[in-house]
């Protein structure tokens, strides 16, 4: 006996969307979220930029999110809130924690991961010198400012050009603080370039490429930091470290998907994205267990999270309901030469077209994408530019697949 | 006047100059460059995105319905951080209209949910 045909954990936009689909295939669902609301990290991000794929206009985050709000309250699906889910087992039973019921253990017919993915810390990227007051993720400082109201610092310093982090810099400067430099390991960013364009170069923001931190100072708040260009091995180089006074620093070094509650299942999992690895229908190596958004794979645009969760609750409603079919027949999807990951990285046979999202190492300019299976080519199309801050997306077509597909790129 | 054009990733670095009465746009790739090359030059506009404060001290976020110019920004965030909104204020709402006579209005985009 199940007590859901569908439990989706986490309510952001890819949990909201992922139950809309499995609502639509008649499966009885239910979202069990943390948070006191639904909407996830959208909630806090206030700026526009959201939906202009999805609803084909331009939104700011709690629009976006509200949206999908409104249809979820207006759906069958339940919602239960403030609720912490603390374990998953392989056989679908979800326990979770909730103000009103204490502990709940529930049985679901499948279950759609959609945590999203938290930030990487300053013990993650192993940063020297003291622990002062001040540093804080760029997220953490995003939550503070958009939704408790506090401004984190008056005189800021960035490390890593990530989306949050630029954003970050407009927000703050806006809030009356000053943003002193934004400095990136890379020699490229890994942020969107409008993002550097509207939110550095639009309030005169300098930013130091191929540059780290290499030492902060203050106690108990941060009084600055010291730091250096990087060599091609990206050390620093010490010689020409600088001083910069600040009283904050923003991390803005990367995410990580929100894996924690896969550690009691045996959901096989992808070294390079961090989450787990899925088939063309999301469904993880675990059977009835789907997974989508950011607890996939890390996002830059909300607008594919949306569009991947609807695949995700749509293929668990009929696994649910014992209508799904797919072909025997599956096969690897893999990245070679310039393609970090490809996603889904598994492929049925038969299952029509099937669009594969990658992200590639280095930014390419003029180049060929080729996917090829068993010595036939799926797609070659060419490219203007590539960068790892953009993620790509191809579509192949599945009909007759008998051989791993591998995409890569052509210079 | 050197921007980068971020209609697409390919991010054109493009570069706009007036001589004799005509705006001439250079490094861009296709015609969205161009238009965009002009607008930067002539009047560049941004959305403005940033909060209000709620009745009981909780903030709401707000976005200008039009963009308004990019040099008003910090003048329109001043004036909009006077403004406050009541406890039943919802997504859609406009708290102002023609802000500073921007000729844009100040939208909720969002509200936290209200203490128990
Ligand atoms: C600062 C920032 C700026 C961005 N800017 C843009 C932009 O301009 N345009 C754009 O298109 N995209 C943007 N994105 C990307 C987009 O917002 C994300 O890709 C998207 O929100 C991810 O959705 P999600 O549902 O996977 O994750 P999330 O929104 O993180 O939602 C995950 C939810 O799961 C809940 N949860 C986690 N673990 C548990 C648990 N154990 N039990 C119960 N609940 C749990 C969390 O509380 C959360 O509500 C931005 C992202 C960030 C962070
Ligand atoms: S000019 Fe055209 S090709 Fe170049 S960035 Fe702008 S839109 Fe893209």
């Amino acid at each position: 006996m199940t007590d859901f045909d569908v439990v989706v954990i986490g309510g952001g936009p890819a949990g909201m969307a992922a139950a809309l689909a499995a609502d639509a295939e008649g499966a009885r669902t239910l979202i069990v979220e943390r948070d006191n609301r639904l909407g996830g990290i959208l909630n806090q991000c206030i700026h526009a930029g959201f939906g202009l794929h999805y609803f084909g206009e331009e939104l700011t985050g709690p629009e976006y999110a509200g949206r999908f709000v409104e249809r979820v309250e207006k759906s069958r699906a339940q919602v239960a809130l403030e609720s912490m889910v603390l374990s998953l087992t392989d056989d679908r039973k979800v326990t979770y924690l909730s103000p009103e019921k204490g502990l709940v253990r529930i049985n679901a017919g499948a279950v759609v991961l959609a945590m999203g993915c938290r930030e990487r810390t300053a013990g993650a990227i192993a940063l020297a010198g003291t622990r002062p007051a001040g540093v804080y993720t760029a997220g953490a400082a995003q939550r503070l400012c958009n939704i408790e109201g506090y401004l984190v610092g008056k005189r800021v310093v960035i490390l890593g050009s990530g989306d949050i982090g630029l954003i970050m810099a407009r927000r703050m400067t806006l809030e009356g603080a000053k943003v002193a430099r934004v400095i990136e390991l890379m020699p490229y960013s890994s942020g969107l370039k409008r993002n550097i364009v509207q939110c550095l170069d639009d309030f005169g923001i300098p930013i130091n490429y191929a540059h780290t931190v290499t030492r902060i100072e203050g106690s108990p708040r941060m009084t600055g930091l010291y730091y250096a260009p990087v060599d091609e091995r990206r050390r620093p180089v010490m010689s020409e470290e600088k001083y910069e006074p600040c009283d904050c620093l923003l991390l803005s070094v990367g995410l990580i998907p929100e894996n924690d509650l896969l550690a009691g299942t045996e959901v096989e999992r992808d070294g390079v994205t961090s989450g787990a690895v899925v088939d063309e229908r999301r469904m993880t190596s675990v059977e009835g267990i789907f997974s989508c958004g950011n607890v996939l794979h890390v996002h830059d645009l909300v607008d594919n999270v949306s569009r991947e969760a609807e695949t995700a609750g749509r293929h668990a409603a009929l696994y649910a309901l014992g209508e799904s079919e797919t072909a025997l027949h599956c096969y690897d999807a893999r990245g070679e030469r310039g393609v970090r990951y490809v996603l889904p990285q598994k492929l049925h046979a038969d299952s029509g077209k099937v669009e594969l999202f990658f992200r590639v190492d280095n930014v390419y300019r003029s180049c060929r994408i080729v996917a090829e299976s068993g010595g036939r080519t799926l797609y070659s199309g060419r490219r203007l530019v590539l960068a790892p801050g953009e993620m790509e997306k191809i579509v192949v077509d599945t009909t007759g697949l008998d051989a791993p597909v591998t995409v890569r790129l052509e210079l | 006047m050197k921007t980068i054009c971020i209609n697409c990733p390919l991010g054109c670095p493009i570069e706009v100059t007036e001589s004799g009465g005509k705006i001439l746009v250079r490094g861009n790739t296709c015609k969205r460059g161009h238009d965009y090359g002009v607008t930067e030059y002539l009047r560049p506009v941004r959305t403005v995105t940033t909060l209000v404060t709620r009745e009981d001290g909780a903030v709401v976020s707000v976005k200008t319905s039009a963009p308004v110019p990019k040099d008003s920004i910090f003048e329109l965030q001043r004036h909009i951080k006077t403004l406050r909104v009541p406890l039943a204020v919802k997504r859609g709402d406009t708290v102002e209209r023609n802000a500073l006579g921007l000729g844009a209005d100040i939208v909720v985009t969002g509200v936290p949910p209200v203490a128990r």
